[in-house]
């Protein structure tokens, strides 16, 4: 059975704007889905959609086997969501977040202290759980938002943008726990605008740009589709730029260069490396500063797919 | 059903409990009047037609009880629709629950507040006035028109932030207290009133639940005036609480 299942999914909200425009998953129980897209792409408005916070307009999605439209408390009773801006009662603290989170699942208050006891100390908070979560830090409030999602034992988790705005560190402790439900085989849909995140997370991205999913695959798959490796050259004498752009010619064809450097080739042949490209230059009685081969990233094969960059170049969030 | 509906009352008083600026006007805005009313207007009690009272104080107790109610029902508003600002509605929506316990939490919670409210003027008019005439029977009264009366006032302000979705319109009907509670027989016997606000009053359901309250505590009135009272904040409370599911229902299809 899959995790997640939806065919031609679309929400259009009040004056005909059509936020997302018929949307296709398949995504396999245990994996991870990376979703990436800019703002107001129609990646949330998916997500809401999955999670029974929205009704869709068009279309169906069945996650954990249940219609969101038609059963939607079943879809609840089987997913777990932490949706963006960890949405937290500041003047509660950790613990009876994570009580309240238990009981609402249906547990009883016994069972939901034992098993908040259990998320607590698995997301790092034993010491802060009775301080009021106003008093956390971003990292915190998000490890606690990841717990209670968690409270139930959910199949399919949902993760909106969990790390926008942490810093490296809270970001690297949350991403551990996300790879950590992959060895327990929970499906995780995750969003994010940072591909690094998408990256080094998830087995399969999808790609949404105005409603619309524009690619999708293994990050890997989608690097090598979205094209060929680069060389980038500065030389000793910038003089010679032309001369090592005719002598560089032969590996592939002369692209615009990134500033730093002073010849790009996009290569004709994946196997072209370094030492090919120092070797032609040396050929040809060229000096070499500094060579750099670049492989295709998911920024790549955004820009290919979208026309355009991820806002604030999110390889590496802040 | 029963037991979110708990576990959110639960969690409502444990908030407003650690949100002192929201219960403090509660109880502080209806003080400050019924010292100002009792001490300026006390001599109205010797005009033709005002009831037997010992004291024009006891006379204003029901009304200062309304308006903190009143103020409570607003109070409710402000914290859903900070929920929804900040987020924490999606997060029981996204619950297996079913929607009613989230109206009914928080109406639950509105009662419990209420009779907290309600003790406090009950304590002033042991204090400063002749304390409840028809004794413990009449605190019940008081009791139980005020708490069903505070589920029917919260369920105007769940109803106004579920269908506005945030604070300031919630905050924007504050005045509307006030013109409500001076167009009714609160502060002011019916038959005391003019054209038309003698009118407006008649029809007025606080008129009802005002008297309702002050009949125990000034001893006059009968049972009349209490049943009214039970009756109008009876309707009240099915009405809103049934508006507020309503809302909720339809703000859960918009998305």
């Amino acid at each position: 059975m899959l995790a997640i299942q939806a065919n031609g999914l679309e929400r259009t909200f009040k004056g005909q704007i059509k936020a997302v425009k018929g949307i296709n998953l398949e995504i396999e129980e245990g994996e991870i889905y990376g979703f990436l897209g800019p703002n107001g792409a129609g990646k949330t408005t998916t997500v809401r959609m999955l999670v029974t916070l929205l009704m869709p307009t068009g279309g169906t999605a069945l996650v954990a086997g249940h219609n969101v439209a038609t059963e939607p408390s079943a879809v609840r009773r089987k997913i777990g969501v932490a949706l963006q801006e960890a949405a937290l009662d500041q003047l509660m603290t950790g613990r009876e977040l994570m009580i309240l989170q238990a009981t609402l699942q249906g547990m009883p208050d016994k069972l939901a202290r034992e098993r908040s006891d259990d998320l607590i100390e698995r997301v790092g908070l034993t010491e802060a759980a009775d301080r009021r979560v106003g008093g956390y830090s971003g990292g915190m409030k998000r490890r606690l938002d990841l717990g209670m999602a968690l409270v139930h034992g959910p199949s399919v988790l949902f993760l909106d943008e969990p790390t926008t705005g942490l810093d490296p560190t809270s970001r690297f402790a949350l991403w551990e726990e996300v790879s950590r439900l992959r060895t327990e085989g929970t499906t995780v849909f995750l969003t994010t605008q940072y591909l690094e995140e998408a990256d080094q997370l998830a087995d399969r991205v999808g790609i949404i740009s105005d409603g619309l999913i524009v690619a999708e695959g293994t990050p890997a798959d989608l690097k090598r589709e979205s094209g060929a490796n680069h060389i980038e050259v500065a030389l000793e004498d910038s003089g010679n730029t032309e001369a090592a752009r005719v002598a560089l010619s032969k590996l592939g064809t002369p692209e615009e260069t990134s500033g730093a450097h002073d010849v790009c080739i996009r290569l004709s042949d994946p196997s072209t490396g370094v030492a090919d490209a120092v070797r032609v230059l040396d050929e040809a009685g060229l000096a070499v500063a500094e060579v750099e081969l670049v492989r295709p990233s998911l920024d790549d094969v955004f820009m290919e797919k979208t026309g355009r960059r991820l806002e604030g170049a999110s390889n590496t969030p802040a | 059903m029963i037991h979110a509906s708990l576990a959110l009352a639960r969690r409502a008083l444990r908030v407003t409990a650690r949100r002192p600026q929201f219960i403090a006007p509660l109880l502080v805005f209806p003080s400050l009047l019924l010292a100002v009313n009792s001490g300026g207007l006390s001599q109205a009690r010797n005009l033709p037609g005002f009831p037997p009272v010992q004291s024009f104080f006891d006379f204003q107790l029901a009304a200062a009880m309304s308006q903190s109610l009143l103020l409570g029902g607003v109070a409710t508003g402000i914290a859903v629709a900070l929920e929804i600002e900040l987020g924490f509605f999606d997060r029981l929506v996204t619950a297996p629950i079913p929607r009613l316990s989230i109206v009914m939490g928080r109406l639950l919670a509105a009662a419990a507040i209420a009779l907290f409210q309600l003790s406090w003027f009950v304590l002033l008019g042991l204090i400063f006035g002749n304390g409840i005439s028809d004794g413990i029977p009449g605190l019940l009264i008081v009791y139980g028109i005020g708490s069903i009366a505070g589920i029917g006032f919260a369920g105007i302000g769940l109803t106004l932030a579920l269908r506005a979705g945030n604070a300031s319109s919630v905050q924007a009907i504050f005045p509307l207290v006030f013109v409500v509670l001076f167009l009714s027989s609160a502060f002011f016997p019916e038959n005391l009133l003019s054209w038309p606000a003698n009118i407006i009053a008649q029809y007025n359901p606080l008129s009802y639940i005002a008297n309702g309250m002050r009949a125990p505590i000034i001893g006059y009135g009968g049972a009349e005036a209490v049943l009214e009272g039970f009756g109008a904040a009876l309707g009240m409370a099915v009405l809103f609480a049934g508006l507020a599911t309503h809302a909720l229902h339809r703000r859960l299809r918009a998305g």
